[in-house]
């Protein structure tokens, strides 16, 4: 039983070709197999949210499903958001605000505000918060975090609006 | 001294600037170093066979079906590791009559708390170890379990090493209390209860313990806030000289006091490695944390206040039980938290009758220790809840009370009744701008429109008052080789910028920024050109670290005087490449320039080449000084007291017992500022965690000492949809102990938070017949409350 | 907190997992959005030999309207739910229940016929199922079966799902001019499993109601319909009075158990308010 098993993924734009055993989680692989421990595990329950990556463009919690379940698709952690510079106005006005402090919740807070501006909108505070309601921080108080969001969704609009 | 302010728009002045925090970037791109992202080669993975039972005798423990596992390494029990760590014992010498069970890394005889770790399997992976652990069978007879701590009072000793379950107790009397109560013209009580919560720092505790036989070296990687004191530990307990023990912390993932403390887990690993003399990491997973972290809190109070006709308070009266566990948390004790409880009793009020009884007791629970802002959140909801109480009492309004019963702004320095000294506090400045941020009348205006329609608003504030920089008085006199002072190494570069490394550790709060500030504004350089390093003790002069608040006030005045003397060793070489008295020179925007024109002469960039390339054109007999090491404790009084005010703003539901909170502010006075931003998140962050406890967070256990709701699934952190939005004010009443004249302010938020959200629920519920006082103030208890279940 | 091994295959149709399944011996599970199955498998709560994963079959994807009825595929994710015209048109109730399933990124894994095969009764989809009366499609070796949700959810994580069989698609009737829906649920934060909640889907007529369904979630071992409160209310308007006495009927209906954070009557006194609430709120039709 549980012989390693071979997938094919991308992860951040690069073909992944690997022999993984199937209870090894996305997040196990992604931290040990290919050393992008940018994506953090908290409690590799689904409930902190320091795992979440894109899977197919959406977040997803690493600690929920398989390196096996990814084979064939494309993931996408902190560090290829920002090697592609998807989210260069969202780490400045993380870094002007303040909106981190031990860090160990920040990428996944990146990923979320990732997906929350992804549909392009302006959410309010509320609609933010809301948003983040699966990912944890200890340090901040939260406020600093939904600020930067609020702040950065902003300057995509005035930017969509000089550009129209 | 304190000559910062109106001095901020000058060259390079940083001391009271928001600046970010150069070391964030690297956390936001996911290239954070944290021990839980450590790899080192031969490197093996630690797991812990764990007890069922709060309480047990272990009879036999079977290991060889885990031990014939393929890619198992190693497994260990109490014996293998016993024979070589010295035993360890959690008191402070000035805490009279105090006790504890001494404690080894695995248990020889006894279990005493669920969730104890009883055998350690090292594997070559986490998953192994793991499948390994299921095979160990350990039995263990079951033996009634101490959960209650008032029965543990009473009841027989649960370690065969004492006499009986109580850890610690002590009594203060200032005296007058009888009489004071007896001619009071109002009197309330009320009794408190605290529930136990624990830290759920994002990262767990972690640590790659990696020993090297060859040269009996140990390096520990380790997730914590204190390098230092475990440095001392490792190495006294393993009988490896000092100077071969490295402890390096690296980015660390929340700590909040937390990570300060001496685990079984990490001794055991560290043991192993020896073993072993191969590296071995130990990451808890999410279940161990809630059964092997400190937890903190669990403290029944009752309280009483005396007043006189005019609403002056003249006498308080406590008691204190409180519940630590199996074991006095080590070095630093499980007693810490009840003795600041009883001593901050109180605080703000000017009264001189106290009297208190504390009682530290023993239970079969994981050990409580200090977590973020240690008793002050306890003494502060007690004194506060019942001030609310004599203002309901006696028809005043919550701010009048107390502004008739603080200690003037103008009395310092005073002494409190229970001994502490106040350098000088600012209550009443604090409390009138609470007054004015809150827009307090029209709060209460809303207040009475929406109950006219039903809708419940609460209104409560709290004052407090921290206790920050400590000096040797906190653990050194004790017998705890616990650090008060800090050190810090200034480099020169020979491209003339600065390299600073300092005994004060980061987890987040933003210390190497406001060392980096404070270097760079009394050097006159660009902080872009001041390079801080912190957490490892190979690299940096030993020091206290970060606890306790000590960070900005201790380590930055470290950093401040050390900058001093780099910057008088440097205007000296220059004095003499100038020909020119070093007191003409001063340095700013990286150039030595005419201290009374600002006239540009040499840049420091050149003055480092020419000193460490070009000695030989300096005067004979010149040794250039381009490092210094500066050593700073901290004189004068016993700690750095500062205070604030908040308020809190919430609407609860009578029918279903929720509560939303609505607003919150924070007026806080910690001495000089060093940098804005940073302290106003420092104090958002401390707020949460105590608007946590207040509403959502416990850990509950029932009678046979089974922690419940142990997964952070079922135990309940505060959320974003659920914490407001935080306002902030601040007062400047720097400390004239320092130059600097920072205090503390990591712990302001977290001390009055729930205090202050306890009042306001209470408020919401006047006229409702209910009067909460327990926390967390659960929707199921504020129903009871209310009588509605 | 790692999983036991196992060994996991992909099959490309659901005929071959069903075989798969069967040839495991028992010692198999399904996996499609793993939400709740894998934290369950990292816990060592439970350690098939065998992982089936089925997240990928084309026949169990898909929402489209068949025969009067919403067909939402069994591996449709909850975001899909959430972000659908189709069921906000045709399956009010489930729109307004979608925002409370867990928190976003679950619901971009989590899949609607794995919450209900999980049956969790404190989930918001299996109670939803039951108020919409909706058909579960079943496909097993011997082939394919309909089971009516109110037969389907039978003890705590128990369905009438044999070892083996696999939910193919949910069929929910589609609502009509006179349908009129609430949701609302009482969680300590935003995401958790409510201390208690529940939906509602009538069919209204002049302020009459025709017929009325209400489900709670985390009042018992299943989620429970209150066809005694359905009943008080059938052929009556929404009147306070009326309202008032559902609550008293609802009062001895329920017989929820407590757990370390809420004693019964806490359970039983919040499920009275909620569906006071959520009847307020379907008479002014908000």
């Amino acid at each position: 039983m549980s012989g390693k098993v071979a997938i094919s993924l991308t992860v951040n734009g690069e073909t992944i070709e690997a022999l993984v055993a199937p209870r090894t989680t996305l997040a196990d692989f992604l931290r040990q197999d290919i050393q992008l421990t940018g994506t953090h595990t908290g409690c590799e329950m689904g409930v902190c949210g320091a795992c979440l990556v894109l899977l197919d463009d959406r977040p997803v919690h690493a600690c929920l499903m398989f390196a096996v379940q990814a084979d064939g698709c494309a993931v996408e952690t902190i560090e290829g958001l920002t090697h592609r510079r998807a989210i260069d106005d969202l780490q400045k006005v993380f870094h002007e605000r303040n909106a981190l402090q031990c860090g160990f919740c920040t990428p996944g807070m990146l990923v979320s505000a990732y997906g929350i501006l992804a549909s392009g909108g302006e959410p309010d505070r509320d609609g933010i918060r809301d948003a983040l309601s699966g990912n944890y921080c200890r340090c901040t108080g939260y406020e600093a975090i939904v600020d930067a969001i609020e702040m950065t969704a902003r300057q995509r609009r005035q930017h969509r609006e000089e550009e129209a | 001294m304190n000559a910062f302010a109106g001095s901020i728009d000058r060259p390079n002045s940083y001391i009271g600037r928001s600046v970010s925090r150069p070391n964030a970037k690297r956390l936001l791109e996911g290239r954070g170093r944290y021990v839980t992202d450590l790899v080192l080669p031969r490197m093996l993975h630690a797991a812990f066979v764990r007890s069922p039972y709060a309480h047990g005798r272990l009879v036999s423990i079977d290991i060889e079906e885990a031990k014939a596992l393929s890619g198992v390494r190693a497994v260990f029990t109490g014996e293998d590791l016993a024979s070589i760590c010295a035993p360890w014992t959690g008191t402070l010498e000035h805490f009279n009559n105090m006790k504890s069970p001494p404690q080894v890394p695995l248990p020889l005889e006894k279990v005493m708390w669920s969730g104890q770790p009883v055998v350690l399997i090292v594997a070559d992976s986490r998953a192994i170890a793991e499948d390994a652990a299921e095979l160990v069978i350990v039995d263990i007879e079951e033996l009634p379990a101490l959960a209650d701590p008032v029965e543990a009072m009473s009841a027989e000793a649960m370690s065969q090493e004492l006499a009986d379950n109580i850890c610690f107790a002590t009594k203060l009397d200032s005296g007058g209390v009888e009489e004071a109560f007896d001619a009071a013209d109002t009197t309330v009580g009320q009794s408190f209860i605290f529930g136990r919560h624990t830290a759920v720092t994002l990262e767990p505790r972690a640590i790659v313990a990696d020993y090297d036989p060859s040269e009996n070296r140990l390096t520990a990687h380790h997730a914590t806030q204190t390098p230092y004191q475990f440095q001392d530990v490792y190495s006294r307990h393993y009988g490896i000289p000092e100077a071969n023990v490295r402890v390096i912390a690296p980015d660390i993932g929340g700590s909040f006091g937390m990570k300060l403390h001496v685990y079984h887990e990490e001794m055991a690993v560290v043991g192993a490695s020896i073993l072993l003399g191969r590296p071995i990491k130990y990451v808890a997973d999410r279940m161990e944390s809630f059964v092997s972290d400190i937890h903190a809190r669990d403290h029944r109070v009752t309280g009483r206040l005396a007043l006189d006709r005019d609403g002056r308070i003249t006498a308080m009266d406590v008691d204190d039980v409180t519940a630590i566990g199996a074991f006095s948390s080590y070095p630093r004790t499980s007693a810490v938290e009840g003795n600041q409880v009883i001593r901050l009793m109180g605080a703000p009020y000017d009264f001189s009758s106290y009297r208190a009884n504390l009682s530290v007791v023993f239970q079969n629970k994981v050990q409580t220790s200090q977590y973020r802002a240690v008793g002050h959140p306890i003494a502060c909801a007690v004194t506060e809840c019942l001030v609310d109480a004599a203002a309901r009492e006696l028809g005043l309004d919550p701010f009048e009370i107390r502004e008739r019963n603080l200690i003037p702004d103008n009395s310092y320095p005073r002494t409190s009744p229970t001994g502490y000294q106040f350098e000088k506090l600012s209550h009443q400045v604090c409390l009138a701008r609470l007054k004015s941020i809150m827009n307090y009348d029209d709060l209460l205006a809303e207040q009475a429109d929406l109950r006219v329609k039903g809708v419940l608003r609460g209104i409560g504030i709290a004052l407090f008052v921290e206790i920050t920089n400590p000096s040797p008085a906190f653990y050194g006199v004790g017998g705890a080789r616990i650090s008060a002072q800090d050190g810090a190494i200034l480099k020169l570069t020979p491209s003339g910028e600065v390299h600073c490394s300092i005994s004060v550790t980061e987890q987040g709060q933003g210390t190497e920024t406001i060392i980096g500030q404070i270097v760079a504004d009394q050097l006159g350089i660009d902080r872009e050109k001041v390079r801080v390093m912190t957490g490892d003790t190979d690299t940096t002069p030993h020091g206290g670290a970060t606890w306790a608040c000590r960070g900005a006030g201790i380590g930055g005045e470290t950093a401040l005087q050390a900058a001093r003397k780099l910057k008088a060793n440097l205007l000296a070489v220059a004095g003499l490449i100038l020909q020119a008295q070093p007191g003409e020179l001063d340095i700013r925007a990286d150039w030595i320039v005419e201290a009374v024109t600002g006239q540009q002469r040499i840049s420091l960039a050149e003055v480092a080449r020419i000193a460490f390339f070009r000695s030989d054109t300096l005067p004979p007999e010149t040794q250039a000084q381009l490092s210094v090491v500066h050593h700073y404790a901290p004189q004068g009084y016993p700690f750095a007291f500062t205070n604030g005010a908040q308020g809190c703003l919430v609407e609860v539901d009578a029918e279903t017992g929720f509560v939303k909170i609505l607003k919150h502010w924070v007026v806080e006075d910690c001495g000089r500022i060093i940098n804005p931003l940073l302290v106003d998140e420092q104090v958002r962050g401390g707020v949460v965690q105590g608007l946590g406890a207040a509403f959502f967070e416990e850990c509950l256990y029932n009678e046979d000492g089974q922690l419940t709701n142990g997964s952070l699934a079922d135990y309940l952190v505060p959320m974003a949809c659920e914490m407001p939005d935080i306002e902030i004010s601040h007062v400047e009443t720097p400390t004239r102990d320092t130059e600097l004249g920072a205090k503390g302010c990591g712990e302001a938020g977290t001390a009055a938070a729930s205090a202050a959200a306890m009042n306001a629920v209470n408020d919401a519920l006047v006229g409702h017949g209910a009067v909460l006082t327990q926390i967390p103030m659960t929707p199921t208890r504020i129903l009871r409350a209310l009588g509605t279940i | 907190m790692k999983a036991r091994a196992f060994d996991y295959m992909r099959p490309k149709c659901v005929q071959e997992a069903l075989e798969a399944f069967a040839s495991a011996d028992g010692d198999a599970s399904y996996i499609a959005g793993g939400q709740s199955l894998v934290p369950a498998l990292a816990l060592r709560l439970q350690a098939p030999g065998l992982l089936i994963d089925i997240a990928r079959l084309d026949e169990l994807r898909g929402l489209s309207i068949v025969d009067g009825h919403l067909r939402i595929g069994a591996t449709t994710r909850h975001c899909e739910i959430l972000g659908s015209n189709l069921v906000r048109e045709h399956a009010p109730l489930l729109a307004k229940a979608a925002p409370f399933v867990a928190h976003p990124a679950i619901r971009n894994k989590g899949t609607f016929g794995g919450s209900l095969a999980l049956a969790d009764p404190a989930s918001e989809f299996p109670a939803m199922a039951l108020a919409l009366d909706a058909i579960i499609e079943i496909a097993s070796v011997e082939g394919s079966r309909r089971v009516g949700a109110g037969d389907f959810f039978i003890d705590l994580y128990e369905t009438a799902l044999q070892p083996g069989e696999i939910i193919t698609a949910v069929h929910v009737p589609v609502a009509t001019v006179k349908t009129r829906t609430a949701f609302d649920e009482l969680a300590r934060r935003r995401g958790d499993y409510a201390i208690v909640g529940a939906g509602i889907d009538a069919q209204m007529q002049g302020g009459f109601v025709e017929r009325m369904r209400i489900a709670f979630l985390s009042v018992g071992p299943t989620p429970v319909r209150v066809s005694a409160v359905e009943a008080a209310l059938t052929g009556r308007q929404l009147t306070p009075e009326a309202i008032r006495q559902a609550q008293d009927v609802l009062g001895t209906e329920l017989d929820p158990a407590g757990d370390e954070h809420t004693p019964p009557k806490m359970r039983r006194h919040l499920a009275r308010v909620l569906l006071g609430r959520l009847l307020g709120r379907l008479e002014a039709n908000v």
